[in-house]
């Protein structure tokens, strides 16, 4: 059956510099926003922009994403005719191989684009935090009769050499390509965002597969060598909020734009809804000296401590005495009496011993990981037990499921980790 | 529980809900932040493995129909059972509205004969409680019953509450040896529940009786009728129940779900319970928000003062505004320094900047539907 557009969703990243939190789970999967994952945003950009086709390419951990995702009810891509497709890598012949990189993924995958025959396609990147409706985008292609529009975004000249950049014309069309340029002549920097004529990009994709000393990347090698190659290639202009939430630190900074006053992020947009599998969860519930403030909670809580400035994530249990502020709360977890937490992120079903006190003291980086905590925000993994009445530094990280046996001490400093098994010293 | 069906009834006519009801069906009346009434019956049908249900409506069906849907969020979207939903069948013979629940029954009996179960479970649709069926069944095996009837010790209901229920009395054996529907003056506290265990074979044939006699009331006509011929036994459920009757027993049934324990008997154990979701992103407090003793759904934005009440999804209570004592539903939204104390207010409804309203506590406001203070 012939599709106009369909979407193919770039959803592979392990996203190593979440460190802990993508240990067990690809970066899309991550929790976000008090109960979405990474991946809602883009899911129910699809739906909203009227793309009912969507092919979901996983590889790393693919595991909590399969879940979510099931059959797409939640974002309506439950369809008899096209819907949502996971696109695993899988064995060919005697061979089987794994997505080498993005535009191989793509490549390894064109007998399910083609199925459909489209005559265009949106390649999406599962791992960014943004609303946008891509039928305008689509029809901004059609218009300037592109071969491939990207979408960009103004970043400040000072980051730009972080991203991609397109130098284009003023009406858009892109003369030159250039990643992570040292000296930006520009500070469009691309979104990871891309329509393209589907026979065109194919004709690319194989081109591309047979080269070897290619990274088979879109942005590497893809659009390099339809520039080269003088293709009509534009820019679209994206204003709005979009976040590439790929640090600790941009992750929670990113979680705390939305308990502002007016967040320049709208999850209560009646018209452009994120949708996401809901709980089965009682609304929640604050207790007799229960207080919250400037924060999002969401259903299944029972809140009988002090909550400010944090992110509350479905099912989560504060117990009476507590502190939390600047935070991040995952779903499930328990903080027990009297614990006290700050800017740190505690993972799903973490428990917090009672009178623990987590985020404490100086901010030193993290002594194996330095480039991971080093904005000093503490990371319990997902269903680690922190111990009665120990202390936490700043840029510590607790192991996923370490328990009470894996604390050396009560007392562990700035800086350091709590290994799931590991030694002390 | 492969061998038994359900059958909800959702009640007639009833005034004593005041507003709230001339727009819903009772059943379909929210309760605790993001439920309707009837969720409880469904889910702890559905939590005891019945997968073939069938929902009787008679007035103002609409609400209800729009909350059941195809029965999906409740597991109900089979090939086989599911979910049935039987408003009144408006024929060319002007048969109409159902005149009675062994009426309601006997207007569908195709349904019951069409079904491959052996029982019927049949309960209220206003109920709200958290009941395993399975058990009750059991019982019903054990006793050899003809009919098994749920009952409860009331003790924690008014006399007036009370005479608006069926109450009971059981001799040592269990077996039902009086029935008196809504009786004028108080006889005992074990109140029926509305919730009966019947072989399908038998039901078929009672109500099939109760028609030809021209008669129209389960209760009245048939199992009141029967006490002597038919081996009738009670059940004896011990756990939190409230029938949704009158305004104050809402009220009520709502604040008692601030009781953490209450909480944990309805949302906690014997399984969970479902309703349809709508998509509404985390509740959002900012920095003025003082909320204690609440439930709070998700979509609320809250920035004023919330005491002791239950908020539904989506309501706004903006600066300086006040809610205490109070049930708001979906939707609701209070302006600047608006305050209420005792107050229910259906979805919808607007209070403006600055106003007021109280109520009593055994006697609060209700707003209805779309209204603006």
């Amino acid at each position: 059956m012939k599709k106009e557009v369909i979407a193919l969703l770039l959803a592979g990243g392990q996203g190593s510099r979440l460190g802990v939190l993508t240990k067990n789970l690809a970066k899309p999967a991550v929790l976000y926003g008090g109960k979405y994952r990474i991946i809602d945003f883009s899911l129910s950009n699809c739906i909203n922009s009227g793309i009912e086709t969507v092919g979901i390419l996983t590889q790393y951990q693919p595991l909590k994403l399969n879940s979510h995702i099931g059959i797409g009810k939640p974002w309506d891509l439950d369809r008899r005719s096209g819907g949502v497709t996971i696109l695993s890598p899988y064995l060919k012949g005697e061979a089987g191989e794994w997505y080498k990189g993005t535009a191989n993924a793509v490549y390894q995958n064109i007998n399910y684009v083609d199925k459909y025959s489209p005559s265009r396609i949106a390649v999406l990147s599962g791992d960014h935090v943004y609303k946008m409706d891509y039928s305008e985008m689509l029809e901004f292609h059609t218009r300037n009769n592109a071969q491939a529009t990207i979408s960009v975004i103004e970043v400040p000249y000072a980051e730009a050499s972080r991203y991609g950049i397109m130098n284009a014309t003023e009406e858009g069309r892109i003369y030159e390509f250039e990643e992570k340029p040292k000296n930006p002549k520009s500070n469009l920097a691309s979104m990871g965002v891309y329509i393209f004529d589907w026979e065109v990009l194919k004709e690319y994709l194989v081109k591309d597969n047979d080269k070897n000393d290619s990274d088979h990347d879109f942005g590497k090698n893809i659009i390099p060598a339809m520039l080269a190659d003088g293709k009509s290639m534009w820019a679209y202009r994206f204003s709005g909020y979009w976040k590439d939430v790929g640090t600790v630190q941009a992750y929670w900074e990113s979680n705390m734009d939305l308990i502002s006053r007016v967040p320049d992020f709208n999850l209560y947009d009646p018209a452009w809804k994120t949708y996401t599998p809901n709980p089965v969860k009682p609304a929640h519930y604050i207790g007799p000296e229960g207080s919250v403030k400037k924060s999002i909670v969401a259903e299944g809580c029972l809140i009988y401590g002090t909550v400010k400035n944090s992110v509350i994530f479905p099912g989560v249990y504060v117990d009476r005495g507590v502190t939390v502020e600047d935070s991040i709360l995952m779903s499930d977890c328990v903080v027990g009496e009297n614990a006290r937490i700050r800017r740190s992120i505690i993972g799903e079903k973490a428990v917090i011993g009672k009178g623990a006190a987590i985020g404490e003291g100086d901010n030193i980086p993290n002594e194996i990981k330095p480039d991971v905590y080093n904005s000093g925000i503490t990371v319990v993994g997902e269903r680690a037990k922190v111990p009665d009445g120990a202390v936490l530094g700043k840029n510590v990280m607790v192991d996923m499921g370490a328990g009470h046996e894996d604390f050396c001490s009560l007392c562990v400093p700035s800086g350091k980790s709590v290994l799931k098994g590991g030694v002390c010293e | 529980m492969k061998n038994m069906m359900g059958l909800i009834m959702t009640g007639g006519k009833n005034n004593r809900l005041k507003e709230l009801s001339t727009i819903r069906s009772i059943s379909a009346i929210p309760v605790g932040g993001k439920y309707r009434a009837i969720d409880f019956v469904l889910s702890s049908m559905v939590n005891s493995g019945i997968t073939n249900v069938g929902v009787i409506t008679q007035y103002s069906f609409r609400s209800l129909m729009d909350h059941l849907g195809s029965g999906k969020e409740w597991d109900l979207d089979r090939r086989y059972g599911g979910l049935y939903i039987f408003p009144p069948l408006l024929s060319e013979d002007g048969s109409g509205w159902y005149r009675g629940t062994a009426d309601a029954m006997h207007s569908n009996l195709t349904y019951l004969k069409r079904s491959n179960e052996e029982y019927v479970l049949i309960a209220q649709g206003n109920c709200v409680y958290k009941m395993i069926f399975d058990e009750m069944l059991q019982y019903h095996f054990g006793k050899d019953a003809d009919i098994t009837i749920a009952y409860r010790e009331m003790y924690d209901f008014q006399p007036d509450e009370l005479s608006l229920m069926g109450q009971i009395e059981v001799d040592g054996e269990g077996r039902i040896r009086d029935f008196q529907e809504k009786p004028l003056h108080f006889f005992s506290r074990k109140g029926s529940m509305g919730v009966y265990i019947i072989g399908k074979k038998l039901l078929i044939s009672l109500l099939e009786e109760c028609e030809a006699h021209g008669d129209y009331d389960f209760v009245k006509d048939v199992i009141i009728k029967k006490l002597n011929t038919l081996r009738i036994y009670g059940y004896r459920f011990e756990g939190y129940w409230r029938n949704i009757s009158t305004v104050q027993m809402y009220y009520r049934c709502n604040m008692e779900m601030l009781d953490p324990q209450v909480q944990y008997k309805l949302f906690r154990e014997k399984g969970k319970v479902f309703t349809k979701v709508k998509d509404e992103a985390p509740a959002k407090y900012n920095d003025e928000a003082e909320v204690r003793n609440s439930i709070v759904a998700d979509g609320c934005i809250i920035e004023g003062i919330v005491e002791n009440s239950v908020l539904f999804r989506g309501v706004v209570v903006q600066k300086g505004a006040v809610v205490r004592n109070s049930i708001v539903m979906q939707g609701s939204v209070l302006e600047e320094n608006a305050s209420l104390h005792y107050s229910i207010l259906d979805k919808n409804v607007t209070i403006t900047r600055g106003k007021n309203l109280k109520g009593e506590s055994n006697w609060p406001v209700i707003v209805g539907k779309n209204m603006v203070v």
